[in-house]
Parts: structure tokens; C-alpha cells; sequence
């Protein structure tokens, strides 16, 4: 089958969209961007990949059951290749941990190490499972920030009741992580979806999934030979993509027109990315009239909820719903990201409560969002907001207000798949290169 | 206005011949007390460079002193050591570079120390920041100092009142003052001859800028531009120098034309021009090599622009006039660019938009220039409006190299020639006026 794939290299996650030639989605793909795009966009792109795999494997096995269960038996399957991944991916890491645990460093310590390093990833292992069953809370999806906070938080008790330092340990980790994430797990696809396949089976029985008629519908998906016809890359990293220039798109219009596909009435979108706030006016068809983005200074992008949360000490999922308990919203500053955190720390001492101070963090950089949005010509109806930080309840929150104050009532699209819309726009205009 | 690292491609005749003529100059400025001679300070827009001739005095443009320390990157240093003696951050950046180059000796291009100026003229007040400049210096060198008040043209024309009021300043303070000043007595024919003079390198200079209506244009107008405005904006107007400088540039676009050519850039000829663009505002100078080649990579091509327009805006009519000597200086000094109303700007940019047949219209918003600034984000959507053509927006600095972002510029000059071209291809019609 031949498809078409979009990706979209961002300063912080990159993420992979694969159509089909009617233009049907039939995966999508996002990893961290790791400061090595060539990776990050191979491992979006195995992701959509994966995606589609899932996606052609429940057309081959057909509606099997009632529309929920089947949900629920698809969810379950991806967690548990996602598990299967992780598995593969924490196993490289321990051997490449030990491979390094040599040298006057570990003199007569070696083989205390290896053995530490392997409790750790057998403690791992087994905590695994409970960290990908469906609807677990996770600080984040990447190998990366997985197994590294499991790796300090393990390690340490390791490292204590084993009496070696535990810098000893992370000295291992440090010098393998970097080798280990840009060596994405690839091997044994088809195993990996096979044994995914089983645990789902086991997991959701209400199903009554015949293992037999499910294994033949896998290996069908697996079979299909996915012909990559034409690659649109659009983000920052867009330049390091290894195709041409003919190949490259602004995230500009492939925002656009991603959002134009994913609610067609859209006439203006907002994202929020890492490093950018765009603000876009779009035609009936999705073609860019005008645009804005923030200049010079990445103040009220996603970055700045990073840095908050660094400041925090919290991860970034985190923020949007303990900003949703705030009984009110304190001012925050909102043109320096750096200045925020100083203020944070002022009002903290003031005795302000943090969700407080979060509410009035993510007012602040949706202020300066509507400012970049009435530069660039106002709201229209439809409005769609687009960017990681469309995922943040507090921020639509906040976004809703002030849209509602300043523009009245218009409709705001915001699509749970709504960090894709760039790659979704990539991936359109893949198909439309090889259409004209 | 010339960047002396000059690109490293065949040098047109007229090429060799501004560098010659800014290399002169710079020799004879800095040459100028052992030669006896005594120096003006003045600026780029509204000079009176034939007056100043007429007192045997040189010319010395700031301005121009900071786009050559922009160009050869020694502007960043400048500004910051400008900083260090409490300039604030927000300060025009030509002001920045010239305190800051001042402090560190006042150095020329030729490596020898500009003279202190005998006299500051100010003939043109439309720049507020211009008036604060020229205070500060006036409190550095302790020397006679020449206010011109010139109105602005509030509505968007120069009424006989406001020639009336210049001249007279002219007559009563300016002139008497740079006799004083040189001790040379102010012969209204000599000025007559140097204004016919200019009057004939004019004529060429618009017949270059104009000679980007044809297809493809065989020049860039702005960043080619900037340096065909050099010798009529600055010390040579009104000498044979630049008469014979225009002279040879229009032979050498004549023969572009004819032979179908696009416009020289650093890296050789442009071979495909894929867009033509009108561009407000001036350029960014630090990284101007980096700028202009964000263009000439995609196919973009500026035919027309405002900032080569600050220094007189010939291609509407005005030229120096020996028969009314005074008064054309008047009008000289009250039509530049940025002394414009908004409307009479807007109405520019379409007949630009219109005459060169531009595909879209682009603002390069400078931080620390409110003179062309303000406004311009409201003067890009009502040529939208007219003109149904895509405008976009970019922002920039003058010689402050802290305030060009490289990526942020490129990625939205891309977003915006990649826009021109979807619209092309989606089709779209003017707003109803």
C-alpha cells in the first residue's frame, strides 16, 4: 500500500503522521526530539508505523464485539506493545549499563555492580506492567523519562541495601542513556505484536477474541507492505531531514491545513508549541492568509511551563490539573520566562497557594497568546487550538475566558489529537505532491 | 552605505566606483585637520549636502558610520559600550553605535580617527531620537549646533506655510551660522549649480529603482537598493562623482535588461525570480548578508521599497530645483520618507504594490525605530485589505546584533514565501474597497 507521512520535527517532541492515498489517517507517531532529529523522526516515524499496524489489524479482525470492548481490547493491545517496547528498550540499557562497568573506577567492583544493575532492572520489569496498564498516570511516555526516574528511584534503594554509592550507578546510567535512546527498539516487530496480542486476549476475556482467528488478522497486518510514496517534514528540525528541499514545508501551512482537516470551518488557529506560539488565519480550503508568532523571546510558550514545572519540581503533566484547583488566579508576569520563576518564588514565600500561582502562570501565557492572536487579525469563527499545550485543561480554561471576553461566542475546536495537527498538514501535503 | 568586505563577485564598474568615492571621502574626513579643512555632522534624511559644499565644509553622516560598524560587525561592541556609560537597552541602535564608537576613539573604516565635527546640523526633527542625538553630542564636542526645525506633514502634503518656515530658518540661522562657522560667505549661485548638479544624478537614480518593473527586475531593490541610494543620500549628491556613479549604474542596468538578467547578489547572478516583493521598513545591517541571502535562495526578489526612500522620495517627482534654490532644499527636507502621515505611506505601498506588479508586501519591523515602526503592523493590513495580496511581518534590529534571530527570521520568510505560493495556486481576490 503506498502512504504518505508527515512529520513534524518540534523543539520538544516530534511526531509522525502515515495516510493512506484516500487520506485517511492511519497512525501517528510522537517521541521526545532529543537533539538528534534523524532519530527522533525515524522513531515518529516507526510509531505511526505501529499505529498503523494496529489500525490495519482491527480492520482485518473486523468489529468483533460491542464498539466499547473493542476499544477497550485495542487500548489494551497498544499498552501492551508499548510494555513489549519497553521491555526491549530497558533490557539494552542494562546490558549497556554493564558494559561499562570496568575500569580503575569499578576496580574490584565490577561484579557488585552488574549485579546491582541488574536488581535494578529486575525490580523494573516487574513494576512495569502495572505502569502501562490502561489508564495508569504517567509522568510522561518516553523511555527516557521513564526509566530515568524509575533508574534513581530503584537504584537507590539497590545501591543502599547492596552498600555501593550510588553514583556508581548513575556514572552507568549517564554514560548508556544517550546510546540507548538513539538505538530506538526495532527488533522483532512481529514477536512484540504477537505476545501484545496474547496479553490483550488474556486481559479483556469479555471479548471472546478466538487467539487463532486474532494471530491470522495480525500477521495480515504485519504483511502489509507499506510503500512510502512521499515524505513532507515540516518544525525547527526541518532542515536536518534527510530528503530535499521540495520535501520540506513551513509548520506554518502545515498547521493550517492540518487544522482545516481536522474541524474544516477553522479560520483561525492558535498553537502553542515549545518554542513557538503561532497565531494563523486560514481560507475556506485551509491556505494561510496571514500569521504571527512570537518574537524573539519564547516567553508564554510551552517552555515555559517546563521551566515552571522545573522550578516545581513537578513534571509537566502535572501543572494544568493542580492549576484547576485554584480557588483564585494570581498575577504572574508574562513577558520573561525567567522573571515568572523569580516571581513564582516571591509569591510562594508571600504564602500564595501553588495552584494559585499555577492558574495565574497559565493566564499569563494565554495573555500573551490572544496578544500574538490580535496581531495577526483577531478570532474568527471556527477557532482551533493546536500544540502540546492544547492538552493543558487549565490553559483552554484560561483560553476560553478570554475568548469569550474578547471575541464573544465562537465555537473552540480542540482535537485530542491535537499535537498532530503539523504532521497531520505534512502528511496532506505529501499526498497533494503526488496527486498534482 | 557600502559594505567594504564587498561580495566576493565580479565588481560592476560602478561597484569599484562607490568604493572609491566612500574611501575618498573617509580619507578626506579623516585627513581633514592637517588638510585644514572643517567638518559638518549631519544626517541621512532631509541633508542638505549642496548647502554644505557651499561652505567648503565635509560631510559627516553618523548613520552612515554605524551601517559601515553594522556591516563590519564592530557595532555590537559599540552598542554595548554605549550601555556601559548608561544608555538604556531601547535606545536607536545608530545612536548606541555612534556614542559607543566615539568612546572607543572614533576610528574610520580607514583605521584613522574622524575628526570632532566644527559644526552639528540637524535638518530634519521628523525623528524625535535625531533632536536627543544630536544633544548628546553637542554636549560632547562643545560646538556650534543648528536646529532646523522641519513640521511634520500631519496631512500628508507640504503646504506654502511649511516651505515658508524652513527657508526662512534657512536664511535667518542656518546660512549665517555655517558662515560663521567656515568663514565662507554663502554664494546662492554656487548652491544653483551643485542643485542642478543633483538634479541630473536624481533623474538616473529613479530610473534605476524604477527599471524593477520589468520582468524579471534586473535589480534588488532593497538590498541591491541600499547601495544605489548610497552616493545620492550622502556626502556626494550634487558632485559630478555621483552624477558619473548614476550614469554608469544605469549603463550597466540597461544592459541587464536587455539581456533579460535578474539582479547581482553576494553569490553571483539570481537565475529564477519566483517572487516579487515590496518591503517596508529598513534592513537589518549586522547580519544583512545572512538576511538577503534568505531571499535570494527562495527566488525572492524586492522591487520596490520604502527605506531607499529616506533619504528624498524621488520617484514621486521631487527633484533639487536650481531655480528655486531654498525652497527645493524646503521640500527636500519635508518629503522625506518617515515624514510622511500613515495615509500618504499607505498609499505608496499599494502604488508600489501596483506599478511593480509585486506578489505580496513584507515589513521588516525595526525594535529600536518608532520613526518607521509605529504603525506599520496597521499600514500592512489595509494594503492587505486593497490589495488582496499575503503581507507579512518580521522583526529585526538595525546594528544591535542581539536582536536578529537568524532562525525565528528564516522560518517565518519561508512560512511567508511558501504562503504566497499556496495562495497563487488557491487564487484569491481584493476585498471590496
Amino acid at each position: 500500500m503506498k502512504c504518505y507521512i508527515g512529520i513534524d520535527l518540534g523543539s520538544t517532541t516530534t511526531k509522525a503522521v502515515l495516510m493512506d492515498p484516500d487520506g485517511a489517517v492511519l497512525g501517528r507517531g510522537i517521541t521526545n526530539s532529543r537533539s538528534n532529529y534523524a532519530t527522533a523522526a525515524a522513531v515518529a516515524k516507526q510509531e505511526a508505523v505501529i499505529g498503523t499496524r494496529l489500525t490495519l489489524f482491527r480492520r482485518g479482525l473486523g468489529e468483533i464485539g460491542p464498539p466499547e470492548l473493542m476499544d477497550a481490547f485495542m487500548e489494551d493491545l497498544e499498552h501492551s506493545f508499548r510494555l513489549e517496547q519497553f521491555l526491549e528498550q530497558a533490557e539494552d540499557l542494562r546490558v549497556t549499563c554493564n558494559g561499562f562497568a570496568e575500569g580503575p573506577r569499578f576496580a574490584c567492583k565490577e561484579d557488585a555492580a552488574t549485579e546491582a544493575v541488574d536488581e535494578v532492572f529486575r525490580r523494573l520489569g516487574d513494576e512495569a506492567p502495572a505502569m502501562f496498564a490502561p489508564g495508569a498516570q504517567r509522568k510522561s511516555d518516553f523511555f527516557r523519562d521513564i526509566a530515568g526516574s524509575r533508574f534513581m528511584h530503584i537504584g537507590e534503594e539497590v545501591a543502599k541495601d547492596a552498600g555501593l554509592g550510588f553514583d556508581l550507578l548513575l556514572n552507568l546510567y549517564d554514560k548508556s542513556i544517550i546510546e540507548v535512546e538513539n538505538r530506538p527498539p526495532a527488533g522483532d516487530m512481529a514477536g512484540k505484536f504477537q505476545r501484545a496480542l496474547e496479553r490483550a486476549i488474556a486481559d479483556v476475556p469479555e471479548l471472546h477474541a478466538d487467539p487463532e482467528t486474532a494471530g491470522s488478522a495480525m500477521t495480515g497486518a504485519l504483511d502489509v507492505e507499506l510503500e512510502e510514496d512521499y515524505v513532507v517534514g515540516t518544525g525547527y528540525g526541518r532542515v536536518t531531514l534527510p530528503f530535499p528541499k521540495e520535501h520540506i514545508r513551513s509548520e506554518i501551512l502545515c498547521h493550517g491545513l492540518g487544522a482545516h482537516l481536522m474541524h474544516p470551518e477553522t479560520r483561525t488557529v492558535l498553537d502553542i508549541g515549545g518554542q513557538d506560539t503561532k497565531a494563523i488565519q486560514v481560507d475556506p480550503d485551509g491556505i494561510v492568509e496571514n500569521f504571527q508568532m512570537n518574537d524573539r523571546c519564547a516567553a508564554g510558550c510551552g517552555r515555559y511551563l517546563g521551566y515552571i514545572a522545573d522550578e516545581m519540581n513537578m513534571g509537566l503533566h502535572e501543572l494544568g490539573p493542580m492549576a484547576m484547583q485554584a480557588t483564585k488566579s494570581v498575577r504572574i508576569n508574562s513577558t520573561c520566562t525567567v522573571f515568572a520563576g523569580a516571581e513564582l518564588r516571591d509569591r510562594l514565600a508571600l504564602g500564595e497557594k501553588r495552584e494559585d500561582i499555577l492558574a495565574g502562570l497559565h493566564r499569563a501565557i494565554i495573555l500573551r497568546a490572544m496578544s500574538i492572536i490580535s496581531r495577526s487579525g483577531g478570532i474568527r469563527d471556527e477557532f482551533t487550538f493546536t500544540g502540546g499545550v492544547a492538552n493543558n485543561e487549565a490553559a483552554v480554561k484560561e483560553l476560553r475566558k478570554l475568548v469569550q471576553e474578547n471575541y464573544g461566542e465562537v465555537t473552540i475546536n480542540i482535537n485530542p489529537a491535537s499535537i498532530y495537527t503539523g504532521a497531520l498538514g505534512a502528511a496532506a501535503f505529501a499526498r497533494r505532491a503526488v496527486a498534482n | 552605505m557600502s559594505d567594504p568586505r564587498t561580495p566576493d563577485v565580479v565588481k560592476e564598474p560602478s561597484m569599484l566606483k562607490q568604493k572609491a568615492m566612500i574611501a575618498d571621502n573617509y580619507e578626506r574626513l579623516t585627513s581633514a585637520p592637517e588638510a585644514g579643512r572643517k567638518v559638518a555632522s549631519t544626517y541621512v534624511p532631509g541633508n542638505l549636502n549642496e548647502l554644505i559644499m557651499c561652505f567648503d565644509l565635509l560631510n559627516n553622516l553618523p548613520e552612515i558610520n554605524a551601517i559601515n560598524n553594522g556591516m563590519r560587525r564592530k557595532s555590537g561592541g559599540m552598542i554595548m559600550e554605549a550601555e556601559k556609560m548608561g544608555h538604556s537597552e531601547d535606545v536607536c541602535t545608530y545612536v548606541k553605535a555612534d556614542i559607543g564608537m566615539m568612546a572607543k576613539g572614533n576610528i574610520a573604516p580607514n583605521g584613522k580617527p574622524l575628526p570632532d565635527p566644527d559644526v552639528l546640523l540637524l535638518s530634519y526633527t521628523g525623528c524625535f531620537t535625531f533632536m536627543k542625538w544630536f544633544e548628546l553630542l553637542r554636549e560632547q564636542y562643545k560646538c556650534p549646533t543648528i536646529m532646523l526645525h522641519v513640521p511634520y506633514e500631519g496631512d500628508g502634503e507640504t503646504t506654502d506655510n511649511m516651505r515658508d518656515y524652513v527657508v526662512k530658518q534657512l536664511r535667518e540661522e542656518v546660512i549665517p551660522t555655517l558662515e560663521e562657522v567656515s568663514g565662507v560667505k554663502f554664494d546662492i549661485d554656487r548652491l544653483r549649480e551643485y542643485l542642478a548638479e543633483s538634479a541630473r544624478a536624481e533623474d538616473n537614480h529613479v530610473w534605476v529603482l524604477e527599471s524593477a518593473k520589468s520582468k524579471p527586475s534586473p535589480i534588488d531593490a532593497y538590498f541591491g537598493g541600499v547601495y544605489y541610494i548610497g552616493p545620492i543620500f550622502t556626502a556626494f549628491r550634487g558632485t559630478p562623482d555621483a552624477t558619473e556613479y548614476y550614469r554608469l549604474l544605469r549603463t550597466e542596468i540597461e544592459e541587464r535588461m536587455a539581456a533579460g538578467k535578474g539582479p547581482i547578489t553576494p553569490e553571483g547572478e539570481m537565475t529564477e525570480e519566483k517572487y516579487r516583493l515590496v518591503v517596508e521598513g529598513p534592513p537589518n545591517w549586522t547580519s544583512f548578508r545572512e538576511f538577503w541571502k534568505m531571499f535570494y535562495e527562495e527566488g525572492a526578489v524586492v522591487v520596490a521599497s520604502t527605506y531607499t526612500k529616506v533619504g528624498g522620495v524621488y520617484d514621486f517627482g521631487f527633484r533639487h530645483d536650481p531655480a528655486k534654490p531654498l525652497e527645493s532644499l524646503a521640500d527636500y527636507c519635508l518629503g522625506c520618507y518617515t515624514n510622511r502621515n500613515l495615509p500618504w505611506r499607505v498609499d505608496m505601498l499599494q502604488h508600489y504594490m501596483d506599478a511593480y506588479e509585486a506578489d505580496g508586501l513584507l515589513v521588516n519591523s525595526i525594535k529600536s525605530c518608532n520613526s518607521f515602526s509605529a504603525g506599520q503592523l496597521l499600514m500592512m493590513r489595509e494594503i492587505e485589505r486593497r490589495t488582496g495580496k499575503p503581507a507579512a511581518f518580521i522583526e529585526t534590529d538595525l546594528v544591535d546584533p542581539r536582536y536578529f534571530s537568524q532562525a525565528n527570521v528564516k522560518n517565518r520568510l519561508e512560512s511567508y514565501f511558501q504562503m504566497i505560493d499556496q495562495k497563487r495556486r488557491g487564487g484569491s481576490a481584493p476585498a471590496a474597497a
